[in-house]
């Protein structure tokens, strides 16, 4: 069996003295998209933010590409890696955030070409073209020069989908992307998505959107309380659960 | 609404476009205005018809070189505090932000200390401060000595008033700087942190320019009111502006004359700082 883009073995992560994730497995293999629902606060976004060290781990292993994500193992122990070898691992993982987070003082073509030139040395030149290459993959060439607070909600968490995919990541992280937008906004986002997805990208998927799940996902996670507490062919899960907390869950959104 | 309710009075209906809307009057806006009128062409005929504020005098001194290299050494001054201020008060900002409670409570102090004491006590202070360590000494602890000098070559009137004015600025820019820094959401740092940049980085490009547009107009304030501390260095006789203008009012007694004079400037500057502040404000109120 291939190693899995991303393996997760006990993770746990405490607020406090709160436990918000008490144990999570999962692998998501190269090449799939695995959407997580569950109930706001069960811990499904800060799994997220600690597939790509935005927060630090209290236990567990979590391995992205076969490399330790944020530590360094030695005898056992878990040593905080530095804030720089940190950042390199995060350019192989692009993040989508629920609130777009684009940087407010830049056009939408600065934010694509940023990263690109400040963190991986590209020139302006490659960089802008790159740039435009994904704003038209996204359908914003036309507004590549207007400023986010210019442009809709869904047009800002296209750029942002642009500007993570400019550092040609090997996996996509996604924050409940669609949940900070109107909701006749919401089907262009999932559209660059799909689009995404069928390009062969690896991507984890917060959201609430099921019939996303539906349609895009190969595998679906339910998680309850800081655990997973069902996992399956999302066709399979959201038409037949097995557990009776996600059968609760579903009955309640669904 | 009475009987007419429901239908057009036939007046507007007859003739449209001359309906008139009669907006509230202020009698009493335009009798204060016309008081406030009165009394200020009152105080300018004063001003221009008392011969005491000497005019001809006024202008003789305007571009006098004495005055112009005081004015000169007034701007120096303010720059160079300001310069000290932002750098130290960057730095300030950054340890009182830090997660180290050693480095962020002695921020605090600093800031504590140097806003509490009067600008003008610090100038002095410095100015004696060979009083208090006759001779400054820089060496390696318990090894040799690096540099040593008299306190009295080092701190000359100059020193005294740079570190009167800058250290104190610096307290200020620190408490400003620090709130530009924690106006930016912790949303921008963590999308540039998943883009792989470094802290160094994010703080440059993502942070800094997003906290100057809450820095700035304070700053600005901070320039502006640094041009007129610099006169209070005319106790420890630097010759600024102010100095410059009393150095010649105490040899020629044309105290009115010379005071108008430095004021001129002052007002002058100001002006002219507070149309940059204007500009580089719009530069930064970026499109949000």
């Amino acid at each position: 069996m291939t190693e899995p883009m991303v393996r997760i073995r006990g993770l746990r992560k405490r607020y406090g003295g709160r436990e918000v994730l008490s144990g999570i497995d999962l692998d998501v293999a190269a090449g799939s998209v695995m959407c997580i629902i569950g109930p706001s606060g069960s811990g499904k976004s800060t799994l997220l933010s600690c597939i790509n060290h935005l927060e630090r781990i209290d236990g567990g292993r979590l391995w992205v590409g076969g490399e330790l994500v944020g530590y360094r193992e030695q005898n056992g122990r878990l040593y905080e890696l530095p804030e720089r070898q940190v950042a390199r691992m995060r350019q192989k993982v692009g993040m989508v955030f629920q609130q777009f987070n684009l940087f407010p003082h830049m056009t939408a073509l600065r934010n694509v070409m940023e990263a690109p030139i400040r963190v991986r040395g590209v020139t302006a030149a490659r960089a802008r073209q790159r740039a435009m290459e994904l704003l038209d993959r996204v359908g914003l060439a036309s507004k590549h020069a207007r400023f986010p607070a210019q442009l809709s909600g869904g047009e800002q968490q296209r750029v942002a989908i642009a500007r993570a995919l400019a550092m040609e990541p090997q996996l996509m992280l996604f924050d409940e992307p669609t949940s900070a937008l109107d909701p006749e906004l919401v089907g262009e986002v999932l559209a660059a998505m799909k689009d995404l997805a069928r390009s062969g990208m690896t991507m984890i998927v917060v959201t609430h959107e099921l019939a996303f799940a539906r349609e895009v996902g190969d595998e679906l996670t339910f998680m309850d309380a800081g655990l997973v507490v069902e996992r399956g062919h999302p066709r399979a899960v959201l038409a037949a659960p097995q557990e009776p907390r996600t059968k609760e869950f579903l009955s309640r959104v669904l | 609404m009475s009987a007419s309710q429901g239908t057009v009075p036939a007046h507007i209906e007859s003739t449209p476009g001359a309906e008139r809307v009669v907006p509230l009057r202020h009698p009493w806006t335009w009798a204060a205005s016309v008081l406030v009128l009165l009394i200020a062409c009152g105080v300018a005929y004063s001003v221009a018809t008392n011969p005491g504020f000497q005019w001809p005098v006024v202008a003789q001194y305007m571009f006098d070189r004495q005055i112009l290299l005081g004015l000169s050494r007034t701007l120096e001054l303010t720059a160079a505090a300001m310069f000290m201020g932002l750098v130290l008060g960057t730095g300030l900002a950054v340890m009182r932000l830090s997660a180290n409670l050693l480095l962020s409570s002695i921020s605090w102090l600093y800031i504590w200390f140097f806003r509490s004491v009067p600008v003008l006590v610090q100038l002095i202070f410095w100015y004696n401060f060979g009083a208090l360590y006759p001779d400054i000494t820089v060496s390696v602890p318990f090894g040799p000595v690096l540099y040593s000098a008299s306190t009295n070559a080092v701190i000359t009137p100059l020193t005294a008033a740079l570190a009167g004015l800058g250290l104190a600025q610096a307290a200020y820019t620190a408490e400003v700087i620090r709130a530009g820094i924690v106006s930016v959401p912790l949303g921008q740092t963590r999308a540039a942190k998943a883009l792989g940049m470094r802290p160094a980085t994010i703080f440059v490009r993502i942070v800094f320019p997003q906290a100057m547009r809450v820095i700035i107009p304070p700053v600005g304030n901070e320039v502006i009111s640094m041009v007129k501390s610099t006169s209070l260095v005319s106790v420890i006789a630097l010759a600024d502006l102010l100095y410059t203008a009393q150095l010649i009012y105490a040899r020629t007694y044309e105290t009115i004359p010379l005071l108008i004079v430095a004021s001129a400037w002052y007002l002058i500057i100001v002006s002219l700082l507070s149309a940059g502040q204007h500009y580089l404000e719009r530069h930064y109120r970026h499109h949000t």
